[in-house]
């Protein structure tokens, strides 16, 4: 039997590091224009340090102010949304929990579509509007769905929050359907968004997204070990020591204000937190220690390629990313669970 | 030396009383067997001593309440081992057994204790594991799972084991293995263990003391001699526990 060590080596994060890097290269140099790769890293760098793209690059500006933005926003939010997905399937122990499992994911895109059909903004600030929106509909997801549960049910038992998370998300998606029947002219927006779209996103909506991962992202993977013993079970965590009503909250309250933020930029892009972990997993064990980082890298790099097959696949005409995630995501998470269902008997 | 204490334990769903004012009392070295016939609140007395369900009255731990005890200090004392595991993803025995010393490093910026190793190590020689270390827990037998899990509860290295009918699905060979390994471990200094036993002959073969619950109160508290007379056992089980023993072990005599 081979023997797994608990923490990554710096080979492997290189591995992975390579290999995302790798995809970004890919995804920005293709497209309605392809880019020879030598001019993608040139454009890529003097952007990055803010140098002027040299003359014999033409029409620079295609890959530095169009796909650059947004190449970075996907690999951020597919970071983000696996990372979620494996801390909440090891909290739940549950591997077919994820964010949109528990109705986080639902409750923000509930919020972001009130804010586009009600035309909620925030003077000065672009793009606020959605993102607060989502976030305080996520968080108030949350605490419904807690609150719920914990009257249930004093222990917050994992079975409770996914069946009260599946409830609450049918309500939610009523809720919606109700306001696009009632905001016609803004249907094909809104209906555009639900599925998940990452075009046109900014710079700044990458610094948004990369300052959400940074700080969610510190917190998820300071509660590596925790999410180990909770992913062995919870009344076992309990039992080792740790302080298991203190650490669910914390997680899943970092969860949601992660998958808030990504929900209010690129929409909801469904089955990314629930395929991702399953096929990082079996590469790197259950060991969040090692599962977490792996998560960020693999993320990045399942939703990057979905994001090219959207722009490519039917070109001119581009799919919505979500779409494409969920006929993927759908098909391989049929296999993983037919795989592991038939390695059990 | 008195180890732990419980006065007047009570657990309540609603109107329903599932334990009334149990006390009980445990001394080192001493195994205190928790016996009485199904629905008798055995599991709910282990369960609110680990803090796993909220009760009124009061448990401690060498005069302190362990109510206020940090979940970590609470699992350095005491250390629970339940009937059965369900481990959904495959995590390897030793990663399990690790977390056993969890609470003497809790905190992110906690250090590693010098020992974690030596201990974990420690524990798996003595359920016979070391073999099987880097083995997933998936692939275990339910006798080698539950093994595991005593290893990690031996690695947290408690002052009090508290078992929950821990060799329920288990066969003749490991729960003799498991009785015997816990009987050992008991001679230690400042140690004792309380655990939940349906099978009677168990119980009186490795018990110092017992209680004995029936619907939510206690019939007898004491020693096994004491707790074990006819009278006791036939009201709370209503039968003749004795005929009934001997007519079992009289099919093995000739």
């Amino acid at each position: 039997m081979k023997q797994r060590r608990e923490n990554f080596r710096a080979f492997e994060y290189l591995i992975f590091a390579l290999a995302t890097l790798l995809t970004f290269v890919l995804c920005v140099s293709l497209g309605s224009v392809n880019k020879p790769f030598t001019e993608t890293i040139v454009i890529i760098w003097n952007t990055i340090l803010g140098l002027p793209i040299p003359d014999y690059i033409s029409s620079p500006s295609i890959i530095a102010s169009v796909r650059l933005p947004r190449v970075i926003c996907v690999a951020l939010v597919g970071a983000s949304l696996s990372l979620c997905g494996a801390a909440m399937q090891g909290l739940l122990k549950n591997p077919l929990a994820d964010g949109s499992t528990l109705g986080v994911s639902s409750g923000a895109s509930l919020g972001a579509v009130i804010a586009i059909a009600f035309g909620i903004t925030i003077p000065g600030i672009p793009f606020a509007g959605t993102v607060v929106m989502a976030m305080l509909f996520a968080f108030l997801s949350l605490v419904i769905i807690l609150s719920l549960a914990y009257k249930l049910d004093y222990s917050l038992s994992t079975n409770t929050i996914i069946l009260i998370g599946v409830i609450y998300s049918m309500f939610v998606s009523s809720v919606m359907s109700l306001i696009i029947t009632f905001s016609a002219d803004k249907v094909a927006h809104i209906t555009f968004w639900t599925m998940g779209s990452l075009a046109g996103s900014s710079y700044k909506n990458a610094l948004l997204l990369l300052a959400a991962l940074v700080v969610c992202g510190s917190v998820i993977f300071c509660s590596a070990r925790e999410l180990n013993a909770f992913a062995i079970g919870e009344e076992n965590a309990r039992h080792i020591g740790v302080n298991v009503k203190r650490v669910k909250l914390i997680v899943l309250i970092t969860v949601s204000a992660l998958i808030g933020v990504c929900v209010s930029i690129g929409g909801t892009i469904g089955f990314v937190g629930l395929v991702v972990p399953h096929m990082v997993r079996m590469i790197t064990g259950p060991n969040h220690k090692r599962l977490l980082p792996a998560c960020l890298f693999g993320g990045a790099i399942f939703l990057m390629l979905c994001d090219l097959a959207a722009r490519m696949l039917l070109s001119p005409l581009e799919l919505p990313i979500g779409v494409v995630t969920s006929l993927i995501g759908a098909l391989l998470f049929v296999y993983i669970f037919y795989k592991t269902r038939s390695a059990k008997r | 030396m008195r180890l732990m204490e419980g006065r007047e334990i009570t657990v309540s769903f609603g109107e329903l009383t599932i334990l009334d004012r149990v006390s009980f009392s445990l001394d080192e070295n001493q195994w205190l067997m928790v016996i009485g016939p199904n629905g008798a609140g055995k599991s709910t007395l282990v369960n609110a001593i680990s803090k796993g369900v909220p009760y009124t009255g009061a448990i401690s731990y060498l005069g302190r309440d362990v109510n206020q005890c940090k979940p970590y200090e609470l699992a350095r004392r005491i250390g629970v081992l339940s009937q059965s595991h369900f481990v959904g993803y495959s995590f390897t025995v030793g990663e399990v057994v690790r977390l056993g010393r969890y609470a003497y490093s809790p905190g992110i910026f906690s250090k590693k204790q010098g020992d974690d190793e030596e201990r974990v190590q420690k524990a798996l020689t003595l359920t016979g594991l070391t073999a099987l270390e880097h083995q997933s827990v998936m692939t275990l037998s339910g006798g080698e799972l539950q093994r595991t899990f005593l290893a990690q509860v031996l690695a947290q290295d408690p002052k009090i084991l508290i078992l929950d009918e821990p060799t329920n699905h288990l066969d003749l060979v490991y729960q003799k293995q498991i009785f015997d390994l816990i009987a050992e471990w008991l001679k230690g200094e400042g140690r004792a263990a309380i655990s939940v036993v349906h099978d009677l002959s168990l119980a009186k073969a490795y018990g110092t003391h017992a209680l004995l619950l029936d619907r939510g109160k206690t019939v007898a508290s004491g020693t096994i001699a004491e707790v074990f007379s006819p009278e006791h056992l036939d009201r709370a089980y209503s039968m003749d526990v004795y005929a009934w023993m001997r007519s079992k072990l009289g099919q093995w005599e000739n």
